[in-house]
């Protein structure tokens, strides 16, 4: 059960939106709402992915980063040039933790930042002649790499630089693939376009490239899509799709190459799990090659039981059998986290806002661990991200749509959570208004929580963010004044 | 005109996007369902409807087809 009513959640939601100027309120109570049961489509309810509010602190990326940052990033194998000014590249890099096996700088390039740097002279004249040196001194100075991408930054589309033509010049001269994405920030309202054109550019460019040639196919090849590896995370759900005897083909994008993404086309099934950026590709595949795609979720044991179930439920009865055995054999475990961290977790309040998936995604693992998500939402989802999440949270749970800082920070002043689950920019005003925070993009230094070996972490990361004595001694600004002098002196 | 899909739910519905709009929607109803004739006009339940121009009922789904907008009943 929710922590308000219904009527005290509106009544909550109204009050936030008071001090707006008329326009600003009528904009923002959109994409504001109350859990609702009966409603069936989010559109109803809740408005999203529309564009942030000038003048608000909104806490989205741009279509590069979308790209860049989150689709093409990861594949390791590949060098992916920040086409434009040195700025985008340099801030974006390594930011997100895609962990990755290989020799960085010799066949691996996922931590390392490539650039045109574009200076005014490059704006003035175009930039086409510095693209294809790069490519150039790529070649000589990493002749490992297996594929280029060009990531457009916004000046590039301003200017009209012919990207795709240096592109195809390129890719024959070197005999790999170059691939020019669109991906000017611009393009979106937030870092959710950016997905959608990575995807079609690797649907025009990289997937049918193998297309007719042999292979090796066993009947139980799958490809995680959608899974970036934050911290380890498809490493962890690559153990259990193994256990179940399934073969994983290919990782999309986290520790992927673009051989494996080449070779996605010969698998039975597609494993989605970050639907929001990587529906794109496995819709095209369904069409195209004829493979089904499921979306699963692989945080806390309820939730990967219940996916693990489904996903071999596709297949024949061996791979049912390795499954139950697999869920079997790792229940007494599950038991052994839930009995040590739930008696200290139970019954604390959770507020989240993240991304792509996790809004809705990490709902189960908290309940396994009796905690209650109190508030959700997400940076940049759509409406049937909204859709699929109405169903996983309670009644009249809070529900906000790329969120201000003022209406994120009211809602939790009021609805007081345990623990608030979201990312960088939030973290620092939530601890010092002396709540928790956990990092739920990044893992904040720690994860995988992907998997049964995930979750282990999962529990630990949430208890040691809950029990650190550092709560019990901070006193938050606004009560201050309250406090004895004794008590502030020690502070 | 606009690039639309259909493809087939979990529960055997049929399913309307259009990638343009990243617009996800149910067909609540489909003016032709026989095997010689299927499209015409898609009511959404969103309350917008399509329309396409009927074909013999496609071997496999998804399908990419060519779409109307037909009123501008939704969002």
């Amino acid at each position: 059960m929710a922590v308000l009513t219904r009527d005290e959640t509106e009544a909550l939601i109204a009050e936030v939106l008071e001090v707006y100027p008329d326009k600003a309120k009528k904009d923002r109570t959109k994409h504001l709402a109350v859990n609702d049961h009966d409603v069936e489509q989010s559109k109803k309810c809740i408005t999203s992915n529309r564009k942030s509010l000038p003048g608000v602190m909104t806490i989205r990326g741009c279509a590069y980063a979308g790209s860049k940052g989150v689709v093409w990033g990861p594949i390791k194998d590949m060098i992916h040039i920040s086409h434009g000014p040195v700025g985008c590249g340099q801030y974006s890099r390594a930011g997100r933790r895609n962990y990755y096996v290989g020799t960085t700088g010799v066949d691996t390039f996922g931590t390392m930042n490539f650039t045109s740097d574009f200076q005014e002279k490059d704006i003035v004249f175009g930039g086409d002649k510095k693209l294809a040196k790069l490519i150039e001194e790529i070649e000589t100075l990493f002749p490992l790499h297996k594929g280029i991408s060009v990531q457009s930054e916004c000046p590039i589309g301003l200017i009209g630089d012919d990207i795709e033509a240096v592109s195809k010049k390129a890719s024959a001269a070197i005999d790999k693939p170059v691939v020019p994405v669109r991906c000017e920030g611009f393009r979106g309202v937030s870092q959710s376009l950016g997905h959608h054109i990575a995807n079609d550019a690797i649907r025009d460019w990289v997937l049918d490239k193998r297309d007719g040639q042999e292979y090796e196919s066993t009947p139980y090849d799958v490809a995680i899509i959608g899974d970036y590896n934050i911290g380890g995370d498809a490493w962890a759900s690559r153990i259990l799709l193994e256990e179940m005897g399934l073969r994983v083909v290919a990782q999309w994008s986290g520790d992927g190459t673009i051989a494996e993404m080449m070779n996605t086309p010969k698998v039975k099934l597609n494993l989605l799990h970050c639907y929001r950026s990587m529906n794109y590709i496995s819709r095209h595949m369904e069409e195209k090659y004829g493979i089904p795609y499921m979306e699963y979720n692989f945080f806390g044991p309820t939730k990967i039981i219940e996916s693990c179930r489904k996903i071999a439920a596709f297949f024949d009865d061996t791979i049912k059998e390795k499954t139950e055995a697999m869920i079997a054999r790792y229940q007494p475990m599950m038991d052994e986290i839930i009995a040590k961290y739930r008696p200290r977790l139970e019954g604390k309040k959770v507020m989240l806002y993240v991304g792509g998936l996790r809004p809705r995604h990490v709902i189960g693992a908290y309940e396994d661990l009796g905690m209650e998500v109190i508030g959700t939402g997400y940076e940049f989802g759509h409406n049937d991200d909204y859709d699929r999440t109405i169903k996983e949270v309670g009644d009249a749970t809070l529900l906000y749509d790329d969120v201000t800082g003022f209406e994120l920070e009211e809602f939790v002043k009021r609805l007081k959570p345990d623990m608030v689950g979201s990312g960088i920019k939030e973290k620092y005003i939530f601890q010092k208004m002396g709540i928790p925070l956990r990092q739920m993009h990044s893992w904040d230094y720690s994860g995988p929580y992907h998997g049964y070996d995930g979750f282990a972490i999962f529990a630990r990361d949430m208890d040691i963010a809950l029990a650190n004595p550092v709560w019990d001694n901070m006193v938050p600004p606004w009560k201050k004044a309250a406090v004895p002098d004794e008590l502030q002196k020690v502070a | 005109m606009a690039n639309i899909m259909i493809r087939r739910n979990e529960a055997g519905g049929l399913v309307f996007y259009l990638p343009k709009r990243d617009l996800e929607a149910s067909i609540e109803s489909i003016e032709f369902d026989a095997d010689d004739k299927w499209g015409g006009e898609l009511k959404l339940d969103n309350g917008g409807s399509y329309y396409i121009d009927p074909i013999a009922r496609p071997p496999r789904l998804p399908i990419s087809l060519r779409a109307r907008r037909l009123g501008a009943a939704e969002d």
